[in-house]
């Protein structure tokens, strides 16, 4: 057996060593401390945004018993006039019957403040479900305000001072009150998938987003899928290798690595000011990130159209396929889940991109779900930006939750990216 | 007529001459023994028709909706009165504005004066009469496309041939696709950015030291001209982008070397996705993240050992840039390093040396090149980007290298000069043209720089 003991210089040997093998254990420490830095910033940002939007997506609502004893039409009212009526009076002297005690301009102002904009709009449809309210006393549930709400979630205490919150201490005495009567409830809030941006926080909802989204990303699905996919075939089956191929090439990797800001520059100039296509459509938005995402899915495909074995294209030429039958026949279906994968990440960037629709005026304020495509639409990604500019504690509830819902559908569409990989690599 | 409904009819005509020209295939090759002595299938006579009434008909159109709105204008404003017509292009670009938006409704009379509410029905009577004269024209060359495709039917003819390279010269422009959209990149910034130059110096700009594009409306006010001096801008680009970088490079390599040579194949396997959620999380959610949560929190814990930190300082939106980037440089070095042969691994390693040195004497030395290159890539990702400094960086110009204090980008001012309502004609919106000019071409030329980095590295080792 060997003696290391028996080299002269040995103990040198041996502390260096040691210092050789601690060394090499910081180093893996370093490596496992980037990996776990990684792993924290990505805990942070999504617990600050789950904690932050998680509230959002519930409501809270205040049963008031709606005195509709005086009100100004009868219960054989027609649905026009029932639409038209004053139902804010109604909900402000309810209010002030339930708290008999109030008196002056400020106290009654903040007793009205409990209330959403929005109560008005859901004692009229109750209404207008039901004409037979009216002449009777009624508890009906309303909504509360987002910062009456947000003393009911628990979000805002009492510790704080109350020149710093938004909610005065008269208010949460009145809310504490309503609390222990049981006329406070906390529901989902479906107005923030079925309403379109608001001022008020708790009105605000992203349904003209997801309609504008999902308008953008079909036109960009119709045109940057077919045209992907045919300059990828055009490059990997057809192109001979000559100069105008290399352009077109280099064009590719290179678009791949322009910001989408610049492209943003390029719908301005080009489809709004030279071809006077709408402001703020869908259409230009989806023009615009079809461009954006070409590069993505052409080098995809690309990739997935080289994957197909040679085999394939040699038995089809050999039983006098001609070389386009071989390709869209017997290539393309073969290669078409790595296609689809790629399309879909494109469609996923797609999805998230903001930059360059901000360029082309998708930044409107818009109450109303565009019909087609060149009706005037925002984006969820747009959407997020405006609210997050918005100074309201509501607001910032509103834009983590709405992140939540984008974040979602990305989710959705890469796993589903992933399982097309999973099943394509199996063949 | 509107478009859809154009666009639609002649797509329904092309499948109508689909299959005419499908039986007509059969018709001519009735008398003559059948199908069998066709060249080509039947339906390939049907594609040829189709392709004929479809392809000069888009064509028509396209051409028609580029220069029908230029046309109209010319035609109404050469009706429109004397003075009108002296009136610099600028102001009776607006005054025509407003004629078409009284045509389509969107403005009322009482804002308009009398020749402009003339001019407005001259202009609905010009819209319509287009509409009717671009639908005839359309449909009538493709119904002389599909005609003169129709009448070569014949049995000896090539369809498929024909219609294989109709084919190829469509996939063939589809690629194209991606020159021209350089080349409109490349135009639309340059002839704005030019316009640009010729009211501010191109030394004034590139040299200049201060930035405040407020220009005054009219000429005689004080203070007449803005600043557009871009330096300001160029440091704070990349004060961001050092503090990204200083964030995203060494965490996101030493996660790339741990990961392809200590972990284990689970380990890799679970961490790897993980990580590159990062790089999926949409830019606005990080925008959002640095401004509301980690600049508040920088100037809490600035505030906590006395510093004074701005509350949108370069170092929140830098810090977040870097976690938005640690996974593309991870997953770049990741295949740098894979691409080093294990041949020098291992002779490394057998000559007795730890792994630690053999990653640091041999395997990095080697890979250098390529990391490089992925590094270049990342900055340029970190100058192109644009949500994140938006909403956490500064607006206004602040020539300064510390981290702490409020400094604007590019990206940021390009957002904020043509966000909102603009003249198109003042140099403040020009001059984000201007800008995206210069940011397109640094961008391209690190891009360049990189991939001619990368791939001269890689060729070394094949």
């Amino acid at each position: 057996m060997n003696k290391p003991n028996a080299y002269k210089n040995s103990a040198a040997i041996q502390a260096s060593l040691k210092k050789r093998y601690a060394r090499e254990r910081r180093f893996q420490w370093y490596g496992r401390l980037a990996v776990l830095t990684g792993f924290i910033f990505l805990f942070i940002l999504l617990f600050d945004i789950i904690s932050k939007g998680a509230p959002a997506f519930t409501q809270q609502y205040i049963k008031v018993s709606v005195d509709l004893t005086d009100f100004e039409l009868q219960s054989d009212a027609s649905q026009e006039q029932l639409f038209r009526a004053d139902y804010m009076s109604v909900i402000k002297s309810s209010l002030r019957e339930m708290f008999p005690e109030v008196s002056g301009r400020k106290p009654k102002k903040q007793l009205y403040r409990l209330l959403s904009a929005g109560a008005e709009y859901d004692l009229r449809d109750k209404v207008m479900d039901d004409p037979r309210l009216i002449g009777k006393t009624t508890d009906i549930w309303l909504r509360a305000h987002s910062e009456s709400g947000s003393y009911l979630k628990g979000q805002v205490t009492g510790d704080t001072p109350e020149s710093e919150r938004k909610v005065k201490d008269q208010q949460m005495v009145w809310l504490d009150q309503l609390r222990q009567e049981g006329r406070t409830e906390s529901r989902f809030n479906i107005a923030f998938f079925t309403q379109g941006d608001s001022r008020e926080p708790e009105m605000a909802g992203i349904k003209v987003a997801l309609y504008g989204s999902f308008f953008t990303l079909l036109v960009t699905f119709a045109i940057a899928f077919p045209i992907g996919v045919f300059a990828a075939i055009y490059l990997e089956e057809f192109a001979p290798r000559n100069r105008i191929t290399d352009l077109i090439e280099i064009n590719i990797n290179n678009l791949a690595a322009v910001p989408s800001i610049v492209f943003g520059l390029l719908g301005l100039a080009v489809f709004i000011n030279f071809f006077e296509l709408p402001r703020s459509a869908p259409l230009v938005g989806g023009i615009v990130l079809s461009l954006m995402t070409l590069p993505t899915i052409i080098i995809t495909s690309r990739a997935a159209i080289q994957s197909v074995s040679p085999s394939i294209r040699e038995a089809a030429l050999g039983v006098g396929a001609s070389k386009l039958q071989t390709v869209f026949h017997h290539v393309l279906p073969v290669a078409m889940p790595g296609i689809l994968t790629g399309s879909i990440i494109g469609m996923a960037q797609a999805l998230g991109e903001s930059a360059p629709l901000l360029m082309i005026g998708m930044v409107a304020f818009i109450m109303d779900a565009p019909a087609g495509v060149t009706d005037p639409a925002t984006v969820l990604p747009v959407q997020i930006f405006l609210w997050a500019d918005s100074p309201e504690r509501g607001f910032t509830e509103k834009t983590s939750a709405a992140i939540m819902v984008l974040m979602g559908f990305l989710i959705v569409m890469n796993a589903l990216a992933v399982y097309l990989r999973k099943r394509f690599e199996l063949k | 007529m509107d478009t859809t409904t154009v666009f639609l009819v002649v797509i329904l005509l092309s499948v109508i001459s689909f299959y005419v020209g499908r039986r007509r295939s059969h018709a001519v090759s009735a008398g003559q023994g059948g199908v069998k002595t066709l060249h080509s299938l039947p339906k390939h006579y049907g594609y040829m028709a189709a392709l004929w009434a479809l392809l000069p008909a888009l064509l028509v159109l396209v051409l028609w909706m580029a220069f029908e709105n230029g046309i109209l204008k010319n035609l109404v404003v050469a009706q429109l009165p004397a003075n009108v017509q002296a009136m610099p292009p600028s102001e009776q670009g607006l005054y025509y504005n407003q004629i078409v938006s009284y045509a389509r409704g969107s403005i009322d009379a009482d804002q308009l004066d009398k020749p402009q509410v003339i001019a407005a029905q001259s202009y609905s009577a010009l819209v319509a009469s287009a509409g009717r004269i671009k639908a005839l024209l359309v449909f009538l060359v493709a119904a002389i496309g599909a005609l003169l495709a129709l009448r070569r039917v014949h049995p000896l003819l090539r369809a498929r041939n024909h219609v294989e390279s109709i084919f190829k010269w469509i996939l063939f422009s589809c690629s194209f696709l991606a020159v021209l959209t350089t080349l409109g990149i490349v135009l639309s910034v340059l002839f704005e950015a030019i316009r640009f130059f010729q009211t501010i110096p191109l030394q004034d700009f590139l040299l200049g030291l201060e930035w405040s594009p407020q220009m005054a409306i009219r000429a005689d006010q004080v203070a007449a001209s803005g600043s557009f001096g871009f330096v300001p801008l160029l440091v704070g680009t990349l004060l961001i982008s050092l503090v990204a970088m200083i964030i995203a490079v060494p965490v996101g390599l030493m996660s790339a070397i741990y990961l392809s040579e200590y972990a284990s194949r689970r380990f890799r396997a679970v961490t790897k996705p993980v990580l590159e959620i990062l790089a999926g999380v949409p830019t606005v959610v990080y925008g959002f993240f640095a401004a509301l949560t980690v600049a508040p929190f920088i100037r809490n814990l600035g505030e906590s050992v006395g510093l004074n930190v701005a509350s949108e300082s370069a170092l929140a939106a830098g810090l977040v840039m870097g976690i938005m980037i640690i996974p593309f440089v991870m997953s770049l070095s990741d295949d740098i390093i894979n691409a080093v042969p294990d041949t020098m691994r291992e002779a490394s390693l057998g000559m007795g040396a730890t792994m630690n040195e053999t990653i640091r004497k041999v395997l990095l030395p080697a890979a250098l090149p390529g990391i490089v290159g992925g590094i270049l890539l990342a900055v340029s990702r970190a100058i192109g980007e644009t949500m994140i400094v938006v909403m956490a960086a500064g607006l206004s110009a602040n020539l300064t290298i510390n981290p702490l204090e409020a400094v604007t980008t590019i990206t940021v001012q390009i957002v904020t000069l043509l966000v909102g309502d603009q003249e198109f004609d003042s140099p403040k919106t020009l001059a984000a043209f201007a800008l995206g000019l210069v940011l397109f071409f640094v961008t391209l030329l690190l891009n360049i720089i990189a991939l001619y980095v990368v791939r001269k590295y890689r060729e070394q080792y094949e």
